[in-house]
């Protein structure tokens, strides 16, 4: 597991049914593209996260591939149509074969 | 004939056009923070405290000399990507780092405890007479209470701390001793910032107080505000402390730099935060 992975979500708390809202995500993660080399000159090994989901009550909201250029720290911020109260999960998935999750609740207001 | 007037008259905007756009005033511009417990907003212009009286009216916030997509970035602790950092401080503060299981929440409960420090450091230790960043405040416990060999200035650790404690502090207003016994220090701190160092032969003072709001290259001179440190730096996708800000403009005047810690840069960071002294704790903020 990369050092220092730390996954943080904000989702609204309630919305009305049909209502769509905005998700936004942000996982501390250093992203090495496997491009660079060391003082010896030899190559750091890639260590990236290369895949993003989020799923409401199991349905898939968004499935993202992630390549070597994307910057440290990614951010994704999208929209999803939310019909049902239920849960967002969110999952990450790093090259060193790590899961990282978070879950956050939403009501129907 | 008639042709080449109106060709000077059009080279002559044009020049005047561009000396405008050499001189860029503060942005006029409201820092109010969307927060998990709503909305802060930030004292960001000052009037100038007394001892600058002779040298500018008014103080600004490093943050309004940034781009707007920089500043929007601190209007939402969501998109302050400095936040990472303070959860990073908050996982170590409840770990039992300690030789023998010690944590920063054992002694202190939670970070709120430490909420206003930011706003008065550095300052002088009452027992020991000593200049205290709040770098020295986190190491004298790390070594006396855990038992830990101290941890580097800035070291991951530190900067995690020091981005959760001054967080603590946000929206605080700034207030440095400058008298009394932090006095001696306050008056080398400001020696140094008036001393022209390295090849480049440039004082603090010369970007940041005789010409803040031009452009040195293509980076707009802040007038060097420390009250948002520790800062997320964008160009280093990182914490960066005072002290790392005042080694990098100390070593781009191509100048030997002061090691962090040292006598010099704790008394010019005393002097520095002082010139500051009315504005709020924006601790961690979002810069360039």
């Amino acid at each position: 597991m990369a050092k220092d992975v730390k996954p943080r979500v904000k989702v609204p708390k309630s919305a009305a049914v049909g209502e769509v809202i905005t998700l936004k995500t942000l996982i501390s993660h250093p992203m090495e593209s496997g491009q660079r080399k060391n003082a010896d000159g030899s190559l750091i090994p890639r260590s990236i996260i290369n895949r993003f989901t989020c799923e409401l009550n199991g349905v898939m909201v968004i499935d993202v591939t992630l390549e070597p250029a994307v910057s440290t720290n990614p951010y994704i911020e999208f929209e999803a149509r939310v019909d049902a109260a239920g849960d967002f999960k969110f999952t990450w998935y790093d090259d060193d074969g790590s899961v990282y999750e978070d879950v956050k609740p939403i009501v129907i207001a | 004939m008639k042709l080449r007037t109106s060709a000077l008259a059009t080279a002559t905007a044009l020049g005047l056009a561009l000396t405008g756009m050499a001189w860029a005033e503060p942005v006029e511009d409201t820092l109010t923070i969307e927060t998990d417990d709503g909305q802060i907003t930030m004292v960001t212009t000052a009037p100038a405290p007394a001892h600058l009286s002779d040298v500018m009216d008014t103080i600004y916030s490093g943050w309004h000399f940034r781009d707007a997509e920089t500043r929007a970035m601190q209007m939402d602790d969501f998109d302050n990507p400095g936040m990472v950092f303070v959860d990073r401080g908050l996982d170590a503060w409840n770990a039992a780092l300690g030789k023998n299981g010690e944590s920063c929440a054992g002694c202190h409960q939670s970070p709120e405890s430490m909420a206003g420090l930011r706003a008065v450091v550095p300052r002088v230790d009452e027992k020991t007479g000593k200049l205290m960043l709040m770098e020295d405040y986190i190491n004298s416990c790390v070594t006396e209470r855990m038992g830990l060999e101290a941890w580097g200035m800035t070291s991951k650790s530190m900067k995690d701390m020091l981005a959760l404690i001054s967080f603590q502090s946000r929206g605080m207003t700034v207030n440095v001793a400058t008298d009394g016994a932090a006095a001696p220090y306050w008056e080398k701190g400001r020696e140094i910032y008036y001393t022209r160092y390295g090849q480049l032969e440039l004082a603090c003072a010369n970007c940041h107080e005789d010409n803040y709001g031009n452009y040195i290259r293509s980076d707009h001179l802040s007038q060097g505000q420390i009250n948002g440190f520790p800062v997320y730096r964008l160009k280093n996708a990182g914490i960066l402390s005072a002290q790392q800000r005042l080694i990098g403009c100390v070593r781009d005047t191509r100048a030997e730099t002061f090691k962090a810690g040292s006598d010099e840069l704790k008394a010019l960071e005393l002097y520095v935060a002082s010139r500051g002294n009315g504005l709020s704790v924006e601790g961690v903020s979002v810069r360039n």
